[in-house]
């Protein structure tokens, strides 16, 4: 019987936090560090005599495949089979990929796979993958975003809707005394995650078994089953450790197709991990947006009219960046609209990567409140006070938002950071070499959670055993469901054992939008009401009446221990968290403060963070240590959107051409200086039971605005155009 | 990769005696560069000669005053040499600036100087590319070319070469020398060592076909302050967009520089000059910059500021 979650949370044993709340070492931690975790690509325990499947990319970016010659690869030594469309049997697209997993022979997108080699050594399938000879009939395409935005559509709806608008917002910047309207653009970037998709696939009979790398497991086998035409139930999915995903791994990428059809040609298990350089241009990345923001103001800065634009592009059938969802929530002003257009790109697929919408929503939004704040002469942290609202500002104070603690997150940042030794006016500050500016910026995502399972084993030594598909993809999610159990069944963390990512488990939110941990930890929560209940039961307790406390159930003077009150035989149960229209009768966010200080070479125009700091609220912090090492790694990637990470275009060929890590620049430590992260007491009990929401992906929203904002208040150049890498700065003090 | 084969030199006169024989063959030291090249198939070499355990691995001072430096010397142990950091400290700091610490432990004096070009067309083996297949074109020229040369450009090339260890050697007037099939040794002044593209920019030293390194050779130490600058997207592990090797003192001015060109840069008649304008007006003379990249001439002039500041 579903937990159902549709009234705010009262007290419950989570409140105690003995467990919950309280810094944890991430229990998957020792086998991380020491290399017993096995990822999906080092399954030799389950497939000891897997073949190499080696994947061969499209060399052109639109256009057909008229002929696949696998003569001479076939003929290499050791090569089993060579899979291509034409010998794959029938395939289906699953609805949630926009291109094809495997091209043919329609090619939609440059390095879109055409054939997988499957090779008894690794080396011996990456030689004959060179082998396959295509021809192709190279057709034209569209690639260049500037050039396809004028004219194009709205999108459609999808995970929000494409266009929002309240009051008119065209008289209320019409009539304001103090006007913003910007345009500004953020590049297309790669999720650049460590681990590269990869897949280890065996048939037993009709039955596949996918080890993988994998966010979403449910999601996953739905796809899987979809695209070969087989049943749900003939699909198992394992992915128990990931090395990172940040929303490329939300589906099955080509690595698990491929490996599924060369295990199936074969009659072996076959492996298949992406190449580096094929991984930026095969898998989704996060699409470009041009972004024209208009701000209507009175002169103390209080927003009356707000409009946020967005332009972005995909394969036919895609979908938007959704960049300017923020700005339905953010501030207010009785005046709104906002946009997001869709234009047709011949690129390989746009999706879902680290906080799709506002992560790049933000970075233009936040330097339009930077210019608004210097227009009209108000401190930026206090032009965000002015406009703060506690509704949703498009539905009026009918909706309130849940919790918000925007301006708490903004008074103790700033004080914590050292806001008051800033000077407004911009290139005033000097240490030696360096230009030094100061700069903030506020973070903003929603809070959405989802139905949850779990199961809950209490074995008659009173051991806990979680078992659900809920994913880690380096988040610490082992963590916190083991201490969501711990606290509900009153015992230390290391008698929880929490066993994940399979789909054998009840199936789980999955890992992204930031929605993991609140939906996962609910239904962890949910599974150990309905096993409380059921050891009281079986213990003979009124369960209304027992506690679960210090490894005992506890009731009045009686005190039985969790395992014998359990039994010998032990209590299984398999429970789910629902959500109900809380949601919809809250606004649901989390929020947050960047503050940044940068220096900027007088000379060479070179950026390097000198410190870097934020306040946020997020509901209950479940696990303060590893929360923390998320908004950290957050806010790094937010250094990478500001300063350096962009796929660069080549609009004749099509293609994202510094396709590997060495061109594809992430922050490196040197560019990454301490990074101080407070967060703010919060409980949202509306929320989820535990009072919690996500924090996983609000510490990268803003924290580019704030480098961006922070390079102005140091150079008075007032960049719009990310990355701001230092020849645009140049160009800016040179023009001066 | 193809499949090669392999063996393994004793003496470097065996080496190149084997490489003589075989002519689709390359010598691999460290292999940080060439290994990536083999699994791309941009380099696909039939015979491997494994010169790592020639006795090449030595830093000695020379007669004349000056420092020889083994071939096979690992980068870290170069740049950590108490020699090379109390008389040569450019190259210490050109070393220190480039790659990462991982890398620097493996590779070598010799094939620093011979790394391929990062021009992402050379990469991409569906692109054209005059360096990778000589007669297919140069995708650079026209595409996107933010990071690639501006100096001694050709129709058929504009790739950088990427070392920050040969700008300060050339910047040092090393030598480098080798040895043929036949037993018969050179010195090379690295000047003309590096080739500048012209119609040929898969041909890109001054090395015979079989020629081994042995050693590069510096002269006597030059007195002044010695800096490298590097400018890059990132503060470390990412190659330069412009670099300056610079040595000011009491008998002169040297500059070298990174970034522009298809071989490390030098304008010796520019050392006469004085003043970040005057001397980047004369080192930049005849550039061929394309809109993303003609930022590097102020880039230069205002790091020049900034290097005779420092000096």
């Amino acid at each position: 019987m579903p937990l159902k979650f549709d009234t705010p949370a009262g007290i419950n044993p989570i409140d105690r936090q003995n467990v919950i709340g309280r810094p944890q070492d991430r229990l998957d931690g020792p086998l991380k560090v020491s290399g017993l975790a096995p990822y999906a690509y080092e399954r030799h325990d389950v497939a000891p005599d897997a073949a190499y499947g080696v994947m061969v990319g499209s060399a052109i970016a639109t256009g057909r495949i008229v002929h696949i010659d696998a003569a001479d690869a076939e003929a290499a030594p050791g090569v089993i089979a060579v899979v291509t469309a034409a010998n794959a049997g029938p395939l289906k697209k699953a609805d949630s990929h926009t291109a094809k997993l495997l091209a043919g022979p329609e090619v939609e997108h440059f390095d879109q796979a055409v054939a997988l080699v499957v090779a008894e050594t690794f080396e011996q399938a990456r030689d004959a993958a060179k082998l396959v000879r295509v021809d192709y009939a190279p057709g034209k395409g569209r690639f260049d975003l500037a050039k396809e935005k004028d004219g194009a559509p709205l999108s459609p709806d999808g995970f929000a809707k494409a266009a929002s608008k309240a009051g008119d917002f065209e008289a209320g910047f019409k009539k304001a005394p103090v006007k913003i309207d910007q345009t500004y653009s953020t590049p297309d970037q790669a999720h650049a995650m460590m681990e590269p998709h990869a897949t280890t696939a065996r048939w037993d009979g009709d039955q596949l078994t996918l080890w993988t790398s994998n966010q979403m497991i449910a999601w996953s086998v739905r796809d899987t089953a979809t695209t070969l035409g087989i049943d749900k139930s003939k699909v198992r999915l394992v992915s128990p450790y990931v090395g990172g995903g940040f929303g490329s791994k939300l589906w099955i990428r080509a690595d698990a197709l491929l490996a599924a059809l060369g295990a199936k040609a074969t009659g072996r298990a076959v492996k298949v991990a992406l190449a580096r350089p094929q991984i930026y241009n095969n898998t989704t990345h996060r699409p470009a947006t041009i972004q024209r923001i208009r701000i209507g103001a009175d002169k103390d800065g209080v927003i009356d009219a707000i409009g946020h634009e967005s332009w972005s592009g995909d394969l036919p059938g895609g979908g938007a960046e959704i960049a300017a969802i923020q700005t339905r929530q953010l501030y207010g002003g009785a005046n709104r609209m906002t946009a997001h257009y869709l234009a047709t790109l011949d690129l390989p697929e746009g999706n879902a990567m680290r906080a799709p919408g506002e992560a790049v929503g933000l970075l233009a939004l936040e330097i339009a409140m930077d210019e608004l704040a210097e227009k009209v002469g108000v401190d930026p942290v206090e032009l965000r006070i002015r406009n703060d609202v506690q509704y949703d500002p498009e539905k009026g104070p009918s909706v309130p938002f849940s919790s918000r603690k925007l301006v708490e997150c903004l008074r103790t940042g700033a004080e914590r950071f050292g806001w008051d030794r800033r000077n407004p006016k911009p290139g005033q500050m000097r240490d030696g070499r360096w230009l030094v500016g100061m700069g903030m910026a506020v973070a903003f995502r929603g809070a959405p959670a989802t139905k949850s399972a779990a199961r809950i084993i209490v074995d008659g030594k009173g051991r806990v055993t979680v078992e659900t598909d809920m994913t880690d993809i380096g988040t610490g999610s082992y963590t916190i469901l083991g201490q969501t159990a711990a606290e509900m069944m009153g015992v230390p963390l290391d008698h929880v054992t929490v066993n994940l990512g399979d789909s054998n488990f009840p199936a789980s939110s999955g890992s992204g939008g930031q929605w993991g941990a609140a939906s996962s930890t609910a239904g962890v929560y949910a599974a150990c009401v309905a096993a409380r209940a059921a050891i009281a039961q079986k213990a003979g307790f009124n369960a209304d009446d027992a506690d679960f406390v210090d490894g005992h159930v506890v009731a009045g003077n009686r005190r039985v221990k969790l395992g014998d009150a359990a039994g010998p035989d032990g209590v299984t149960v398999v429970d789910q968290i629902e959500f109900g229209d809380l949601s919809k009768k809250f606004a649901q966010a989390t929020f947050g403060a960047h503050f940044v200080e940068v220096g900027v070479d007088v000379e060479t125009c070179e950026v390097r963070i000198r410190r870097m700091g934020g306040a946020f609220a997020a509901g209950r912090i479940l696990n303060p240590k590893s929360a923390r090492s998320q908004v950290i790694g957050a806010m790094t990637m937010g250094i990478g959107a500001a300063l350096m990470e962009e796929l660069i275009v080549d609009t004749r060929f099509g293609y994202f051409v510094n396709h590997d890590m060495a061109e594809y620049h992430v922050p490196v430590h040197a560019d990454v200086p301490h990074q101080d992260v407070f967060f703010v007491d919060e409980l949202d009990d509306k929320a989820t039971p535990l009072k919690a929401k996500g924090v996983g992906e609000l510490g990268i929203c803003g924290a580019g605005a704030a480098v961006a904002n922070a390079i102005y208040n140091a150079t008075g150049v007032r960049l719009r155009d990310y990355p701001l890498t230092l020849d645009k700065i140049l160009e800016g003090l040179e023009t001066a | 990769m193809k499949p090669f084969t392999y063996e393994r030199a004793s003496t470097p006169a065996e080496a190149a005696a084997m490489a003589a024989a075989k002519p689709a063959s390359r010598f691999i030291a460290g292999g940080t560069n060439l290994l990536d090249l083999m699994k791309l198939q941009i380099e696909t070499p039939q015979h491997l000669i494994d010169v790592n355990r020639l006795d090449l691995d030595r830093v000695e001072p020379t007669k004349d005053g000056g420092l020889r430096i083994g071939a096979l010397v690992r980068n870290t142990d170069l740049a950590a040499n108490k020699i090379v950091r109390r008389d040569y400290a450019v190259l210490s700091r050109a070393l220190l600036a480039g790659a990462s610490g991982q890398l620097r432990n493996k590779a070598t004096t010799a094939g620093n100087l011979l790394q391929r070009t990062r021009c992402p067309y050379f990469y991409d083996t569906t692109k054209p590319c005059n360096k990778r297949k000589p007669g297919s074109g140069c995708a650079a020229l026209g595409g996107i070319n933010r990071g690639l040369a501006i100096m001694g450009t050709s129709e058929a090339c504009i790739a950088t070469h990427p070392s920050d260890m040969a700008v300060a050697m050339r910047l040092l007037d090393a030598s480098v020398e080798t040895v043929s099939a036949d037993g018969a040794t050179r010195a090379i002044p690295i000047a003309d060592f590096h080739q500048l593209p012209g119609k040929t920019p898969h041909i890109e030293t001054a090395l015979r076909p079989g020629e081994l390194i042995t050693a590069v050779t510096l002269p006597a130490p030059i007195e002044g302050r010695h800096v490298y600058r590097k400018v890059r997207d990132r503060a470390s592990y990412a190659f330069a967009l412009i670099s300056v090797a610079a040595i000011v003192g009491p008998k002169g001015q040297r500059f070298a520089f990174g970034g522009l060109a298809h071989k490390p840069w030098r304008v010796e008649a520019a050392e006469k000059l004085s003043g970040p304008d005057a001397i980047t007006a004369s080192v930049t003379l005849g550039a061929k910059t394309t809109p993303q990249n003609a930022f590097k001439i102020p880039l230069l002039r205002r790091t020049l500021g900034a290097v005779l500041a420092e000096a």
